[in-house]
């Protein structure tokens, strides 16, 4: 990157002045809160009585809690299936969608669509879709002859909600593909159709080794949004007090903190959720030194 | 099979995979626009035509004693202009920097920021909770759009991306005009950055319209709360009675700015989420 333009004299002053909402937002809510989140992760702490030193209570507690596990698999499996997920549909749409066929950009609304509105929105109308006796998807699977399925109940929720979420997301992981494919040069598939290449041999000679940047950049977003999932599994899968049918560990946080004024277990919660994220960017970094190609 | 009809084959084929994708898509939509606009009877009826066509689900929604649909409106109407206006200010001044300004530390900073991407949003809810419980803030919108104020790395990430876009030429030409910092700023670099700044406004907008975790902590109860936290809480009360067409009306008005904002305004949402993605 090039130098840039010097700041004179009292613009030291201006330079600053522009960076400071910038800086207190990265040292003091960023890694501020993430040292404060540490620190109270070693505290018992409901806000209304001082906070005591705790140790490694509430780590410990956390392996010994069934409810806690059950949400950390739930988000394990979550994860392993929305990623990919995400990643290879999107991928797919966007190769067909850059073939350069006419009414394209139809389609791409339509993929979109889910990305604008609010999960919260179209989690109500998925609820009705999954309704076991009264939704259309078990609706069509009868007029096929096939048994109804009980969407949301417990042993099918995890795989609906992950349905859903997918759904949600495919817009936006196809624009970030559709992206990487314009910026792949013409030239690269003129050559290898001069020596006789065909459509599948292009794809995975030129299309997939020049698009391993956007499959890396759309894993590791997905990645972190897979922790973070909330909001359709939220409107889903609730029941009452802060209790889920598949608890993610997010909701675990939740409950524990807002149901249960249980700060520091919460924040244990928290910190080694954070712990598995940094973990798997780690992995990714590395596989992106072997794998990822730039130009 | 010659070239040409295989390549029709291939386009059809493509076609095909995409038109059934398109109507998974874009069904639930339909359906709750479908739904909205039945009568309660006729809720479960598995055409898209409504047998009685409706607007009583609509006045329903507005009736409602419990839940005040006008009020959560103007609330998230509120905090979701000051978050743009919060990130659009912020942001661009601190992307100006980073992608136009030489200064000590930058490249150190800017890998700093980036970093926080990568930190999941819930590690830092609770000690922001403490704080704004402490301000007394706790069931005010000000926790909600306050953080805008200070920055995000989304945000300044993709102006920057922008920024650099721009020729150098004209910073130097407005140097030797005797421009200040703040005037290259001002007067060169944010007229300039037009699209990128569309684009940043439409996604503050639509993450804080569509918010759902932190106004569950900040605001969790009806009525002075946010649209997001109203439908969830309507959800229960509709479902237990069954009642969904109302629930959809009440869906459906809740999407509608996005939506309407999207029809007018793709290019910006495709072009911003691309910004993001191409260069590293």
């Amino acid at each position: 990157m090039e130098a840039g333009l010097k700041p004179l004299g009292r613009e030291k002053f201006w330079l600053w002045a522009m960076l400071t909402p910038t800086l207190f937002g990265l040292f003091f809510s960023a890694f501020g809160s993430l040292l404060a989140t540490l620190a109270l992760s070693f505290t018992r702490w409901d806000l209304l009585t001082p906070p005591q030193w705790a140790g490694f209570a509430n780590y410990v507690a956390l392996f010994k809690d069934p409810k806690y596990l059950t949400a950390l698999i739930n988000t394990v499996r979550f994860t392993a299936m929305y990623v990919p997920g995400v990643v290879i549909v999107s991928l797919l749409v966007a190769v067909l969608m850059n073939r350069g066929l006419k009414g394209i950009s139809f389609f791409r609304t339509a993929y979109y669509l889910p990305a604008v509105t609010s999960a919260v929105a179209t989690a109500l109308v998925w609820q009705m879709i999954y309704g076991k006796d009264t939704g259309i998807l078990n609706y069509l699977l009868e007029s096929m002859g096939l048994q109804p399925v009980c969407w949301l109940c417990t042993d099918m929720a995890l795989y609906s909600v992950t349905i859903v979420n997918i759904w949600g997301a495919i817009g936006e992981g196809m624009i970030i593909f559709l992206a990487g494919l314009t910026a792949i040069p013409k030239e690269y598939y003129e050559a290898a159709e001069m020596d006789g290449a065909k459509g599948i041999q292009k794809f995975f000679r030129i299309t997939l080794p020049l698009i391993t940047p956007s499959i890396f950049f759309q894993t590791l977003i997905s990645t972190i949004n897979a922790f973070q999932a909330y909001d359709y599994i939220y409107m889903l899968t609730r029941r009452g007090q802060g209790d889920s049918s598949v608890p993610v560990v997010v909701f675990s946080i939740y409950r524990n903190a807002w149901h249960f004024s249980n700060y520091g277990g919460a924040s244990a919660q928290a910190i080694e959720l954070t712990l598995i994220v940094a973990v798997l960017m780690g992995l990714y970094l590395w596989l992106e030194k072997r794998f990822v190609v730039y130009e | 099979m010659g070239k040409r009809a295989q390549t029709r084959m291939i386009d059809a084929l493509t076609y095909l995979i995409l038109l059934i994708g398109a109507v998974g898509m874009v069904t639930p939509f339909l359906w709750m626009v479908s739904t909205s606009f039945k009568l309660p009877a006729d809720q479960f009826t598995k055409t898209f035509i409504p047998p009685t066509f409706t607007l009583k689900n609509f006045q329903a929604l507005f009736a409602y004693r419990d839940i005040s649909f006008p009020l959560l409106f103007l609330n998230s109407t509120v905090i979701a202009l000051l978050t743009t206006i919060g990130q659009l200010l912020t942001c661009s001044m601190a992307a100006f920097c980073f992608a136009v300004v030489r200064f000590k530390g930058r490249e150190v900073l800017f890998t700093l920021l980036l970093l926080t991407l990568l930190i999941p949003f819930h590690v830092t809810l609770i000690p922001n909770f403490i704080i704004f419980s402490w301000l007394g803030l706790v069931g005010t919108s000000v926790p909600l759009w306050l953080p805008a104020f200070w920055g995000g790395a989304f945000g300044t990430f993709l102006l920057r991306q922008y920024f650099l876009t721009i020729p150098r030429d004209l910073v130097d030409a407005a140097r030797v005009d005797g421009a200040t910092l703040p005037q290259i700023y001002w007067q060169v670099y944010l007229p300039l950055a037009k699209p990128a700044l569309a684009a940043l406004a439409i996604f503050s907008f639509q993450g804080a319209w569509n918010d759902l975790l932190r106004p569950l902590v900040y605001m969790p109860a009806a009525p002075n709360t946010t649209l997001t936290v109203g439908l969830a809480l309507f959800q229960t009360q509709m479902t237990r009675g069954g009642n969904f067409t109302v629930l959809m009306a009440g869906a459906l008005i809740s999407i509608l700015p996005l939506l309407i904002v999207f029809f007018f305004a793709q290019r910006f949402f495709i072009e911003g989420i691309a910004l993001t993605g191409v260069k590293r």
